[in-house]
């Protein structure tokens, strides 16, 4: 019985981060919130075994951590791809038709509403409710960067020159 | 003199008299407030705005969070209130898989029985769920989340009064559910099966998982002879379903309708539970005597069981290691059984029926199973019963008694008040005050051990010996004893541990009771019918007797350990989050560990991970290779980075990944 609970050094190692984390918050259930930040800055997403973890150090029910961070739009609970587009659909913007601008792209990475990322780990497809660039509208945003006045056209033409950047897969 | 605080209600004075919200007083003037999301035992939600009132001055309010206040004057059937509580309920409708006549809670749902209350005929709303698949992972339960209306009651059961909080709510607006951590399955996750979620459930989501057709099935086959136990907690609570008062024992005629639906013999759980008596009795003499593991808990309820390998691994050897009387009765049967009744051991189909969900669970561990023949091959809920006997068309009330086959269907009073909370302990001294003094009890009633209280302690003081004992019901309260325990600060020798309120007779398997008063009088039928009978200690039952002397060889011997008691598994998610339910230990599995570093997974460790568990699957190798993602593995540059055993392959491709597993398997045993 006792045998379950040896770890293998390494491991122990590569967890040497989320207790640092965990520590810097008192492992107190009450900060949760700012853990599950700071988790997510670390690691990009909130990996299921790394929520788990968090529950067990917090004497948390895993049930209630996973219903935080799904609650709140900031957290994501799948890894996203290298670049994050990020098409705006506010009002501005969807006047301006930004949604044929989403159809191309998702038509383009082969992605949905449901897989918004591209089975190579490349794209990730998003939209936002309003990127505060109105009078560029449409804005598609990509790892931050603004691209303003889109079309279908230039979308997918912006995603093949990332394509062509970046070096064929090993 | 001092007029008494008031409240007007619809036009009549209640007095205040220490009710904490407006419901409660409104339910004690009789007036039927309907709600979703309110229950005395659980915390006020608040939710489900059913429970809405006019307060006069205040406008409308919900009755179950709101304090009663001398002077109110409140109504509660105003036209306004009810259109409103018809649009909720017509909301809740237009989201509802309304698939009534073939949903299981259908005589017993809250929803229906409100939309008929309101006099609802048609939903002016459109639906806009997308449907879910049913999870059907639990041995225990069915999960339809189809049918949830959101009232939040599981979730405060499962936290609150289980202290586990398995399911809980995720996601937020249209996509808000209540489901285990991570999307899950029931099946999949730290969920004990104490079914309590399906008892507070006011719709069809959660339902006891009905194995009606495999028994059907079994007596249908010629081959098969059916043989069933009924446990204590069954008799005073399935005559409900048929309209007699909850506590009135009907053992004669279940005994009656079992026999008229095809079971080729009865026999009763509370045989094996006065076996338990013995076997339990004598452990903890042993341990009391000897110097061993104290306190000893109780293990005869296996919701309890898991809850203590999920959580408390440690105190693991603290459990008794006896079996349940259920698996008691189940490993008996199939040892002396099939001779006795001329039937090859393959061919006898063992059914309990049983007040509890947990008990399903129960009966499929693989401790229980031998040579692929399971012990007890069927569990059947009171609920389930009573259904069998309505599909079979009998007039239940209008049964002829009949009496239990014997030897297996013979037990004294102590045996049947096992049902209860404080019974096991009870039983437990009858046995255990005649062993120490090696004199014959003069008075069998341990009144002290008997209680409602979900956190009770007595202390016994039998020739000289102090014998402190904790009766726990409700798993929140039995983790506030592991913890005292854990810390050294529990100074008990026995700890009974049950997870349903009031114990086997407020089983998540048993006619929903709706209120505590049902589990009272079923509480006192155990103990009336514990009056009636001629015995009253397990040591004085014959049959048990002579099942030593025939079958089980000494108690505490070698054959009696083998067939009647067992070992508990450690469940505890280890540091790193998983699960531990493994077969063979982990440290002899083939190791493969992939990266899920940010640039692992950029580089396709996803996809690695997908293939190599897909293959393992495929090739059934679950039980020799544990397949991990591991964070990072800090080797970004050369990325995907998989360890399989000791060799760690960076830039892996998945035939690389593959071809490494089949050289390292080969290598490995
Ligand atoms: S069966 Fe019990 S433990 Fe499982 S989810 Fe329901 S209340 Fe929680
Ligand atoms: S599953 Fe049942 S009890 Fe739980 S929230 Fe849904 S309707 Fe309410
Ligand atoms: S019972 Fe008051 S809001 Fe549900």
């Amino acid at each position: 019985m006792t045998t379950m609970q040896a770890r293998s050094p390494d491991r122990a190692e590569q967890l040497a981060t989320l207790r640092a984390i965990l520590e810097r918050h008192g492992r107190q259930p009450a900060k949760l919130i700012p853990i599950l930040q700071a988790v997510q800055d670390e690691y990009r997403y909130l990996p299921e075994e790394v929520l788990s973890y968090v529950a067990t150090a917090l004497g948390l029910p895993p049930a209630h951590v996973y219903g935080v961070a799904t609650f709140y739009a900031y957290f994501a609970l799948e890894p996203k791809g290298k670049y994050v587009v990020r098409l705006c659909d506010g009002t501005a913007c969807h006047v301006k038709n930004s949604l044929p601008i989403l159809d191309a792209l998702r038509d383009h990475l082969q992605v949905d509403e449901e897989h918004k990322t591209t089975a190579d780990m490349q794209f990730t497809v998003e939209t936002v409710a309003c990127l505060g660039a109105c009078g560029l509208a449409p804005v598609v945003m990509i790892n931050g960067q603004v691209h303003s006045r889109m079309t279908p056209e230039a979308a997918v033409q912006l995603i093949e020159e990332i394509r062509k950047s970046e070096p064929a897969e090993a | 003199m001092i007029k008494p605080a008031v409240v007007t209600i619809d036009g009549r004075d209640v007095a205040i008299e220490g009710e904490r919200n407006l419901l409660e007083l409104i339910r004690k003037a009789h007036v039927e407030l309907p709600t979703f999301c309110y229950h005395s035992e659980l915390s006020i939600y608040g939710a489900c705005r059913l429970c809405l009132v006019d307060v006069e001055g205040r406008g409308i309010m919900g009755a179950c969070s709101t304090p009663p206040e001398p002077g109110m004057r409140i109504k509660t059937s105003t036209a306004e209130i009810r259109e409103i509580r018809r649009i909720t309920i017509e909301l809740l409708l237009a989201n509802h898989d309304g698939h009534c006549p073939t949903c299981p809670k259908s005589d017993n749902c809250k929803l229906q029985a409100l939309a008929r209350r309101m006099g609802i005929e048609t939903i002016r709303f459109k639906p806009r769920q997308k449907r879910v698949e049913v999870d059907n992972s639990s041995c225990s339960l069915t999960r339809d989340p189809n049918k949830c209306i959101l009232c939040g009651d599981c979730v405060r059961v499962c936290t609150e009064i289980q202290g586990i909080g398995a399911i809980n709510f995720a996601h937020r607006g249209s996509q808000a559910a209540v489901e285990p951590a991570f999307g899950k399955k029931l099946g999949d996750v730290e969920c004990v099966n104490c079914g309590q979620c399906a008892a507070f459930c006011p719709t069809g989501v959660l339902t006891p998982k009905s194995e009606i057709p495999a028994v059907w099935r079994a007596f249908e086959d010629p081959r098969k002879k059916v043989v069933a136990q009924v446990a204590p907690a069954v008799r005073v609570a399935l005559g409900e379903c048929f309209g007699l008062p909850p506590g009135e024992e009907v053992t004669g005629r279940l005994v009656a309708a079992l026999r008229a639906i095809g079971f080729a013999a009865v026999y009763d759980t509370s045989f094996t539970a006065d076996l338990t008596v013995i076997e339990e009795g004598t452990e903890f003499l042993q341990r009391k005597t000897k110097g061993g593991k104290l306190p000893m808990f109780t293990s005869c309820c296996p919701a309890w069981v898991k809850f203590a390998e999920h959580n408390y691994p440690e105190l693991l050897p603290n459990l008794s290691s006896c079996r349940s009387p259920q698996q008691m009765f189940g490993s008996l049967a199939k040892e002396t059984l099939p001779q006795q009744l001329g039937v090859a051991k393959e061919d006898l189909v063992v059914v309990s029926i049983m007040p509890c969900t947990a008990k399903k669970f129960e009966a499929r561990r693989p401790e229980f199973t031998h040579d692929g023949v399971a012990d007890v091959d069927i569990v059947l809920t009171t609920q389930e019963l009573a259904r069998m006997i309505e599909e079979a068309g009998l007039d239940f009330k209008a049964l002829e008694p009949d009496s239990l086959d014997m030897p297996f269907g013979f037990y004294t009073g102590a045996g049947v008040i096992f049902g209860a909370s404080g019974g096991v302990s009870e039983a437990v001294l009858r046995f255990a005050a005649e062993a120490l003094t090696g004199k014959p009890l003069a008075k069998v009633d341990f009144l002290q051990v008997r209680g409602e209280g979900g956190l009770r302690e007595a202390s016994v003081v039998i020739d000289g010996t102090t014998v402190k004992i904790a009766m726990v019901h409700g798993l929140a309260n039995a983790r506030h004893v592991a913890e005292l325990v854990k810390a050294g600060k529990a100074d008990y020798d026995v700890i009974e541990v049950m997870a349903c309120p009031g114990g086997c007779i407020g089983g998540a398997g048993q006619p929903i009771a709706g209120n505590g008063l049902a589990r009272k009088a079923r509480t006192k039928g155990l103990y009336d019918a514990d009056k009636r009978l001629p015995l009253h200690k397990s040591q004085d039952n014959l049959f048990v007797t002579q099942s030593y002397q025939e079958h089980l060889g000494p108690v505490g011997g070698e054959r009696a350990h083998n067939l009647l008691h067992t070992h508990y598994h450690n469940r505890r998610p280890s540091d790193e989050g998983e699960l531990q339910k493994h077969e063979t230990p982990a440290e002899v599995r083939l190791q493969v560990k992939i990266c899920a570093g940010t640039a692992c997974l950029v580089r396709g460790a996803q996809k690695i991970a997908h293939a190599v568990r897909g293959y393992v699957e495929e090739h059934s190798l679950q039980n020799m290779v544990d397949v991990r993602m591991i964070f990072c593995s800090e080797n970004c540059g050369n990325g995907p980075t998989v360890m399989v055993g000791d060799r760690v392959l960076p830039r892996c491709t998945v035939e690389e990944a593959r071809q490494a597993l089949d050289e390292e398997l080969a290598n490995h045993t």
